[in-house]
Formats: C-alpha cells, structure tokens, sequence
C-alpha cells in the first residue's frame, strides 16, 4: 500500500476513534480565529482606506501645473477604473463692487469620485441660521456656480446672485458646506468656489503662465488603482506628481498606519495562540502515539516508512482541518462584519481571499512546524518499547523538537507582521520570553516543591504534580504564558493607542486659525478675545523667507530637479517663527535646543523637510527676506508631531533674531460652534486678518479617528475572544496524564473532592506561573512595540500585572476543570481502561 | 505444512552479550549466550524475572543492540544490517505476541490484524487473510470492536491473529499469559500452539512459567544473563 493511501486510512481511523478530536479541535479554533481576523481586519483597513479617500476626493490623484495628456485618462478607462477630473486655480470673484481672491475648482461630471459634497438647502442659504444639510447629486450646472460660506459672507450674496468670474457670469446655485478634497495647509484656506468645467474657457481665465492645478480624479479596486499607479510613475514628467490619502494627508496617514500596524499586531497575536495550542496538541499526540510507532517498527514498518507515513498524515490532517477552519473564520468574520456595520455605518468592502491563504498556509506550517520534528522522534522510538515499556523518547529530543517549530513561527511572524521591523521585533521579543519564562518556570517550580512539606493537603498534591512533570509544566506555561501575553500586549497597546489618539484630536482642538495677524494688532485682537472670555491664544510670529543658500552656495529650483516635491518647498516662501521654548508637540531629535538668552545665530528644523532639502545638523542656512539676507546654522532637528491641528513650522529661530525683518503672526483656537457668531464678528473688527475655518477638516479627522478606535476595538475583542478558545483548547491538550492519574487516585479510595481540590491547586498554580510570565512579557514587550514601531509614549500600567496573573489563574482553573470535569464523574475503571 | 523447514536453524546467536552502563558500574544483563532454533522447533526461555529472557527477546528480534556477539535470523547476520534493514527483516520473517498485547488503541480488532500485511504492502487480500484469522481465533462478532472494547483474553486472540497475519517462519511471544487469568491464559497458549502448527512456524516462547514451558519441545534456561543448560 503507499504510503499516502495507508496514511490517509491511518487518519481515518484515528479521527474515527477520536484520537484526534483535541487536536483538530485546536488546529480548527486557532486558525478560524486567526483567519476572521485576518479576513477582518483586511475589510476594516480596506473600509479605513475608502473613507480616508473622501478626503481626497478619489483613491488616486494626478496633479499636474501643465494640462495632462489624455493617455493617463485613457490607460485608466481601459483599467476599468472611474475618472473624473478638475481644474483648480486662484482667481477674483465679483460681485460687481467687491472683488474676493478664490480658489476656483472646475469640476467635469463625476466628481467627486469618493465621498459627497454637502450643500446647504436653497431655503437656509443664510449664514443667521443653521442649515439644512443635503447631498449633491450632481456638479454645479454650467452657467451656475457653487460658493463657500466665505465668499457668501464676504460678498454678501444670496440665492440666484450674479456673479463676475474672469469673463464669465454665473449665478449663484448652492451653498457648499463641505466638500471632500477641503486639505489643510495655508494655500488652501481661503475662499473656495465650484464651476462647471464647460464654463472654463468662457472665464478666459486660463492664460500661459497662469498658476493652475490641473487633477485627474481615478478611483476603483484597490489593484487596479495600484496597477495604474505603477503605470504612471515612470511617464510623470516633473510638472506631474501622483497622490494618494497617505501622500496628502499626513494626519490620516500616521492614523492609518498605526490602525494597521495595530490589526497586524493582532493577526499576529493570534498566530501566537495557534502556535501554543498546537504545539500542545501535537504533543499529546506524539505521547499517546509513541506505543504505536514502536508496536509498528516491531511488526517491520522502517523508520523512512514511518516517517513519510506521518509526513502524509500530518500534511493531509493540515489541509482538511486548515480549511474547514478557514470557512468557519470566513462565516465568522461575515458575522461580525454585519455586526459592525451596524455600529458604525460604514459599508465594509470585500476582502480578497489572502487572508484564507494564509490561514491555511499558517495552519499548514505551524502543525508541520510542530509535529514534524516530533514525529522524527516518533520514527525513532525505540521498538524495544513493545517489551519494556519506560523506554521512550528523551526529553531533550522533545525539546529540540520545537526548535523548528519556533523557526517556522518566527518566518510566518515577519511574513504575517508585513513588516520587517515588527516582525523581528515580536520574533525577538517572543523567543527571549520562552527562554526566559522556560529558565524562571525551571527557578520556580523547584522552589515552589521546596514548599510543598508546608503547604495544605490539596496545595501539597498540587505542587508534587506540577514538580513531578516539571518539563511538561514548565512547558505548558511558557506555551500558555506566550498565549497570555500576546493578548495582554493587544489590551495594553490598544488602550493606549487609542488614548494617543482622542489626546492628539481633543473635542477642543483648535478649528480656526488666524493668519496675516499685523504686530499691531496682536494687542486689540487679545483683548476682543478677553470681551468673549475666551483665553487668547499664544501668537507665533511668521516671517516669510526664501532659502538661497546651504553653507554658503547658492541654491535654486534647479539643483532639485529630481525631486519635485523639494522643488516647489525650495520654489516658495518658508514661514520662520521663533521661540524661546520648544512647544509639547515637538520632540528634539538630534542637536539641542538654545538657551533661552542665546544670541547666536542657530535654527531648529523639521526632520522631514531637512530630509527633503538634504540639510543637516551644522549646516548652515541663508534666506532672503524681503531683499535682507538672513544667515544661521542648524542646532537641532525636530520631529513634528502634525496632527495636532496646531500652529506649527519647519523653521524655528530663537527670539530676537528675526526682529528686524516684517513679521505677522498666526494663532489657532477653538470656537464651540453655538458661539460662531464670535468669528463673524471677529471677521468685521479685523478686516485684514485671514480666518481659516477647519472645522471641517478636524470634523472629519475626529470622525476618522473614531472609526478606526471602533475597528481597532472590535477586532481586539475578537481576538481576546478567540485567544480564550484557543487557550481552552491548549489546557484540553493536557489532561490525558491529570484523568489517568486521577482514575488511579479514585481507584484507592479519593473523594471526588478531594480530587478536584488537588486539581484546582496544580492548574491554579500553572495558571499563576502563566499569567506571571505573560505580564511580565506583555509590559516590556508593549514599551518596545509603543516606542519603536508605532511610536507613542507608553504608560506603565501597573494593573497589568494583576489583571495578567488573575486572568491565568481563573482561565487555566476554568479550563482544567471543564477539561477534567468528565474524568471525575465516570467510573475509575473506565477512565483507565479509556486511557490505558 | 511446511515441514521442510525441519532441522534447519532458522535463529542461532553467537556469544550475544549486553552491557548497560548504571552510572559508574557497569551491568551485565547477558553473557556469552550461544543457542539454535531449528525451523519447526518450539523453545521456551524460562528464567526468574530479571534474568534477563526480555532482553534475549529484544536482541533475536533486532528490536536493541548487543554489546557483543551476533545473531543470525533466517540466515542473515542481523547486526550488520542497519536498523531499517532489520525492521524489513522483522516484517518478513517475525510474529510478535507481547505480554502486554501491544494492539493499536484507535485501530479496530481487524485493523489491528492488517496492519502488518499494510505495513508490508501486502494489502491486496489484508482485509480477507485479517477477517480469517481472527474467526480462526473465536473473533467472527468483534471485527469492528476497539481493544479498549475488548477483554484481555480478546485482546490476546487479536494479538495473536496479527502475530500470523504475514505468516511468519518465526513466533516470538513474550509472557502471552501474563496478563491474563489461568483459564484464559491456557486458552491463549492452546490457540498459539494450535496455530503454530497449522502454520508450520517455529516458536521462541519467554516465560517465566515452568509448567507452560513443558508444552514446548525444548527449555533453555536462563540465571543472571547466562545459559545454565
């Protein structure tokens, strides 16, 4: 018979004989629950994605200050993906008296291809009441066009107004409230204005020269815009530039990334649990299969037939146990998906069937991982064990056996983690904790059996079980110490991600800034703060300069050819500040930041733009300023943390420095929205200061931020649920000895009760040493994680330690009972005969 | 059936020795152990517990390694085969019966008997040659019972039944009786005698029990690792 043929019958019967109910049972729960939250967390970071592009109005831009040939558009159709494009540029708006600088958006049909522009209803066009909110289910009308709050209040228009724009006029149609592609950066924060892209060249107003962004709007599956985004890299010429979310929203992209990491982290902690629960599994399995192997290797089975003889049934058990759990995790996730888009009403795409490959491939790996290496030493047991049954296999064998087991894990967690330095991260941190948590067990299990003469009865009986299999307690609690802690370091770094995030965006974030504030003004505007009891906000002065030189050579467009991003920073004006402080949202990354009584001539810079630019620490800078030359060396660079919503630049200098150049000054605060009748007034007493609303923006950010806590929230709690079952399924794999023992126990004459104590007394203790171990690791394992990989500050949590040690305590108690419960209520002898 | 087989040695061992090293003194379990076993033949090797006959059984099957000495099996020096080679060897040539019946737990009773025509890759009639042998044993209504379903004796009679499934020249039986009751033990040795002979098969037999060792045609003796007749 092959080997397959025999293998497969062999599996049958051992599955009909239920010698494989724990085993599959584990494989089954730790890859279901890996796979739903694989299949998860990929439609919750596919759903985040879809959001964040209706913020940008499409999942791709391309963005060109020239007209973009009509090929990119055609490549895109031909992908299947839909287009749309528009034309922004800067231009007067009149109303026949006032004339207001607008950023006009000419749109085509389609637009925007994510998200929706909110209109405020025809009937509340007036800025004394709140509107009425509706959905556009079209692009402005040619002959038509839409208009900001702004341009309302400062034209003063209402409904059916006509307007000048260039040579065109149109008519005042809606009320645009918010729009999806509203970013944030100065340039961006005036008056915005909506026309049809048909009534363009009547406007006149695109002339040679004329500083205009023409867009190509694409959006569609995820692959093909990736596909087109490849496409088009090496056509762009330097005029041209591609963008998606992450490129031009660095606060959605550091909240995304984070949410990734995060879901990543908890596929990872789940394979973590399947890792332990199989490597459990299949050492019962090789313990109850080792009679066997040496009854066959008598009866003239070779080691080579034994070895391919489980390599088949090993390989064979993976396939069909993976992918009835990947179903189940496919049910699962469809489940919870349902569940969620009930909570936060968002539409949650497809997912791709990855996740299911590699639930299978994961299931695969670790059960070959593990059960490999075993059933070499199966292949070896001695076949004298048919006539002497002590003889079997060495513990040091057992022990190297799970060396390729944690190989395997180790490249599946840099495979799964999809980044290198979290995968080496948790691959470091997991292997010294079972080398550590293997050392203390060792420690602690022969001190606790030093103990054991002064414990109580049940203790004592506990505390001889657990010394008397010391290598296979020290075993079970790393195993389930690992299980623990995977799920402790989720619980931590979800609290404090999430806390980061809330504390980044508070409800009181800033939603106004102030810009082109005079010196003069700094004063009266403080005060009409104090007549509306607000607390003025701090002032940072602004002083507009271009960079001429780095360390003396002169600098210009030019020598950034290859890099059009840093063309257009080198191309405008630099906003310098000074300060005598650092402010809490900057952290000094090389350098030092001045005294605050220096006088020399030194400037702190942001990390990404010295980047950028290619400056760094000690080089020194010179910028025009209005004609004066302004010279100082680099002292510190600082690393920015931008999502604030605060005011915030990539040049500081200290006070004093800039005291002869023309400086205005900017602030930012937060207005409740009951009391924006402030702001209008605020706009009638400073006529000259620009006010930017970004309401709108933080509106959508915190809404962002909310979204992604709930998912990160959700698929944690999924996991710790899962992480539960797998670990039942761990202490199952356990219990062979624990019955065997107990039937004996019961045979001599032991009280049900006196039983069950004794048991509650080892797997308290094995649940203590778990929980210990988990703790432990979990906190030094969180601080590195925190710092290094998603960079937040961490908080010690001090609870951990006790939540972590309960939590192994009542879990493995709970479990080992539920687990034993069946061998205290048969018959001894039947429990002995079931065994033996 | 196969009388052919008579007077041919089909076992002999050549100064078989075993040494075990406990710590710093080393134990010897057997000594200088010269004896033949003629095809046809069945022998007992009868000892007090710890004269090593466990021992002897292991190394005539090749199941462990002599520390000195050689054993032929069918004519072939077994030591100088590796231990794959001498598993082949075993699958061809040896039947086991153990004390402890040694039936694979998850395998049912006719399971348990075709495994070896499996493991051979004799499987074209396993099924029928199994469902045979264990009616041959009194087993006709427990084919598909689980040994844990089983009594000893039942257990035995299946182990017995897997012993012959390949029809080998060679019986070895380690205290077939040993775990099982007076009557049904003299049950078991009748049916093993019984199907040795219809099977022409030669027959080591290692127990402890004098008067079970008079049923076979000859005794060899063991005390403290040496042949004492």
């Amino acid at each position: 018979m092959s080997h397959f043929k025999l293998s497969f019958r062999m599996l049958c019967r051992d599955w009909r004989a239920g010698e494989l109910n724990v085993l599959v049972l584990a494989l089954i729960i730790a890859v279901s629950g890996m796979t739903t939250v694989g299949f998860f967390a990929e439609r919750v970071e596919l759903a985040l994605t879809r959001e964040s592009n209706q913020l940008l109005g499409a999942d791709l831009l391309v963005i060109s200050s020239q007209p973009l040939p009509e090929i990119y558009a055609e490549e895109a159709s031909r992908l299947g993906l839909t287009i749309s494009s528009l034309t922004k540029f800067p231009s007067m708006i009149s109303d026949g008296e006032n004339n207001l600088l607008t950023e006009i958006k000419a749109v085509t049909e389609g637009y925007p291809l994510r998200g929706r522009i909110h209109l405020a209803s025809r009937s509340s066009m007036s800025r004394t009441k709140q509107p009425e909110i509706t959905i556009a289910n079209t692009i402005p009308q040619p002959g038509t066009i839409w208009v900001d709050e702004k341009v309302m209040a400062r034209l003063d228009l209402k409904a059916n107004d006509m307007v000048d724009v260039g040579a065109a006029q149109l008519t005042v149609a809606e009320l645009v409230v918010r729009e999806p592609d509203h970013s944030v950066g100065f340039i961006n924060m005036g008056a915005r204005a909506m026309i049809n892209a048909s009534d363009l060249s009547e406007t006149d107003l695109i002339q040679e020269g004329s500083r205009v962004s023409y867009q190509l709007l694409v959006a569609g599956e995820v692959k093909m815009v990736q596909q087109f985004r490849d496409w088009i890299k090496p056509l762009l010429t330097k005029a041209q530039r591609v963008e998606g979310i992450r490129d031009a929203r660095p606060e959605i992209k550091a909240a995304l990334e984070r949410a990734e990491k995060f879901l990543s982290l908890a596929a990872l902690a789940s394979v973590v649990l399947a890792a332990a629960a199989i490597a459990l599994a299949v050492r019962r399995f090789t313990q109850r299969h080792l009679d066997g192997c040496a009854v066959m290797r008598s009866l003239g089975a070779s080691q080579r037939q034994l070895f391919y003889l489980y390599w088949h049934y090993f390989i064979t058990l993976g396939v069909i146990a993976s992918t009835i759990a990947c179903l189940i995790g496919f049910a699962a996730q469809q489940i919870l998906a349902s569940w969620l888009i009930g909570i936060v009403d968002t539409a949650l795409p497809w997912p791709s069937w990855l996740p299911a490959l590699q639930g299978l491939l994961v299931g695969l790996v670790l059960l070959v991982g593990f059960a490999l290496p075993p059933v070499l030493n199966l292949r070896s047991v001695p076949a004298l064990r048919v006539l002497r049954r002590d003889i079997g296999l060495s513990n040091a064998h057992s022990l190297a056996g799970y060396l390729l087991g944690l190989v395997t894990l180790s490249l599946l967690f840099i495979w799964k983690a999809q980044d290198l330095k979290l995968g080496l991260y948790i691959v470091t941190g997991f292997v010294s904790a079972i080398v550590i948590f293997g050392c203390l067990g060792w420690l602690l299990i022969k001190v606790l059996s030093g103990l054991r003469h002064q414990a109580g009865g049940a203790w004592r009986y506990g505390l001889a079980s657990i010394h008397r299999r010391a290598i296979s307690s020290i075993l079970q609690a790393v195993a389930l110490g690992l299980g623990l802690m995977s799920l402790l370091v989720l619980t931590l770094i979800q609290n404090d991600l999430i806390d980061d995030w809330h504390a980044s965006l508070p409800p009181d974030a800033p939603n106004h800034f102030l810009v082109n504030i005079q010196a003069d003004e700094v004063q009266s505007l403080q005060e009409f703060f104090q007549q509306y009891e607000i607390e003025p906000p701090p002032m940072y002065p602004m002083v507009k300069g271009r960079l001429i030189k780095i360390n003396g050579k002169n600098i210009s467009p030019k020598n950034y050819g290859d890099d059009p991003h840093a063309e257009r920073h080198i191309r405008r004006e630099f906003n310098l500040t000074w300060a005598s402080e650092l402010s809490s949202d900057n952290q000094i990354v090389q350098g030092a930041w001045w005294n605050a009584d220096t006088h020399e001539a030194e400037l702190s810079i942001e990390e990404g733009i010295a980047k950028t630019i290619r400056v760094k620490l000690g080089d020194e800078l010179t910028y025009d300023i209005a004609g004066s030359h302004f010279t100082a060396k680099i002292t510190s660079v600082r690393k920015v943390d931008w999502d604030t919503f605060r005011a915030n630049f990539f040049v500081v200098v200290p006070p004093g420095q800039l005291d002869n150049y023309p400086a205005s000054f900017v602030t930012s605060f937060y207005v409740p929205p009951a009391e924006i009748a402030m702001v209008h007034e605020l706009v009638r007493t400073f006529p000259s200061i620009l006010v930017v609303d970004v309401a709108v923006v933080i509106n959508q950010v915190q809404q962002m931020i909310q979204q992604v806590s709930q998912a990160v929230e959700f698929v944690f709690l999924f996991t710790l649920l899962a992480g539960f079952a797998v670990l039942y399924a761990a202490i199952a794999a356990t219990q062979d000895e624990r019955i065997y023992e107990a039937a004996i126990f019961r045979a001599l004459g032991a009280r049900r009760e006196q039983l069950s104590r004794a048991w509650a007394a080892e797997f308290a203790i094995l649940g203590g040493l778990a929980g210990l171990f988990a703790s432990a690791g979990a906190s030094a394992l969180a601080y590195v994680i925190s710092k290094h990989v998603l960079h937040f500050d961490y908080t010690f949590n001090p609870w951990i330690w006790v939540v972590g040690t309960l939590a192994g305590v009542i879990g493995v108690l709970v479990a080992g009972l539920l687990g034993t419960r069946s061998a205290l209520s048969s018959p001894p002898l039947l429990t002995l005969r079931k065994i033996g | 059936m196969l009388d052919n087989r008579v007077d041919q040695p089909i076992l002999w061992t050549h100064a078989l020795t075993k040494q075990v090293n406990t710590g710093d003194t080393q134990l010897t379990i057997l000594q200088d152990i010269d004896l033949q076993v003629n095809a046809g033949e069945a022998v007992a090797i009868i000892g007090a517990s710890g004269s090593g006959k466990s021992t002897l059984l292991g190394l005539l099957a090749g199941l462990d390694l002599p520390t000195a000495g050689k054993v032929h099996l069918d004519a072939i020096d077994i030591f100088t085969l590796d231990e794959d080679s001498r598993a082949a060897l075993r699958g061809k040539v040896l039947g086991f019966v153990f004390q402890s019946f040694q039936l694979l737990p998850a395998l049912t009773a006719i399971e348990n008997v075709m495994l070896p025509l499996e493991l051979s890759q004799q499987n074209k009639d396993a099924e029928t040659i199994a469902r045979r042998l264990l009616e041959r044993v009194g087993l006709a209504k427990r084919l598909d019972h689980y040994p844990k379903q089983l009594s000893g004796g039942e257990q035995q009679r299946v182990a017995i039944a897997r012993a012959f499934a390949t029809d080998p020249k060679l019986l070895l039986a380690d205290e077939p009786t040993g775990n099982l009751d007076s009557a049904t033990g003299i049950q078991i040795i009748d049916l093993m005698f019984e199907l040795n002979r219809e099977h022409g098969t030669t027959l080591v037999l290692v127990t402890h029990d004098e008067a079970l060792s008079q049923r076979c045609s000859r005794q060899i003796r063991l005390a403290d690792g040496k042949l004492v007749q």
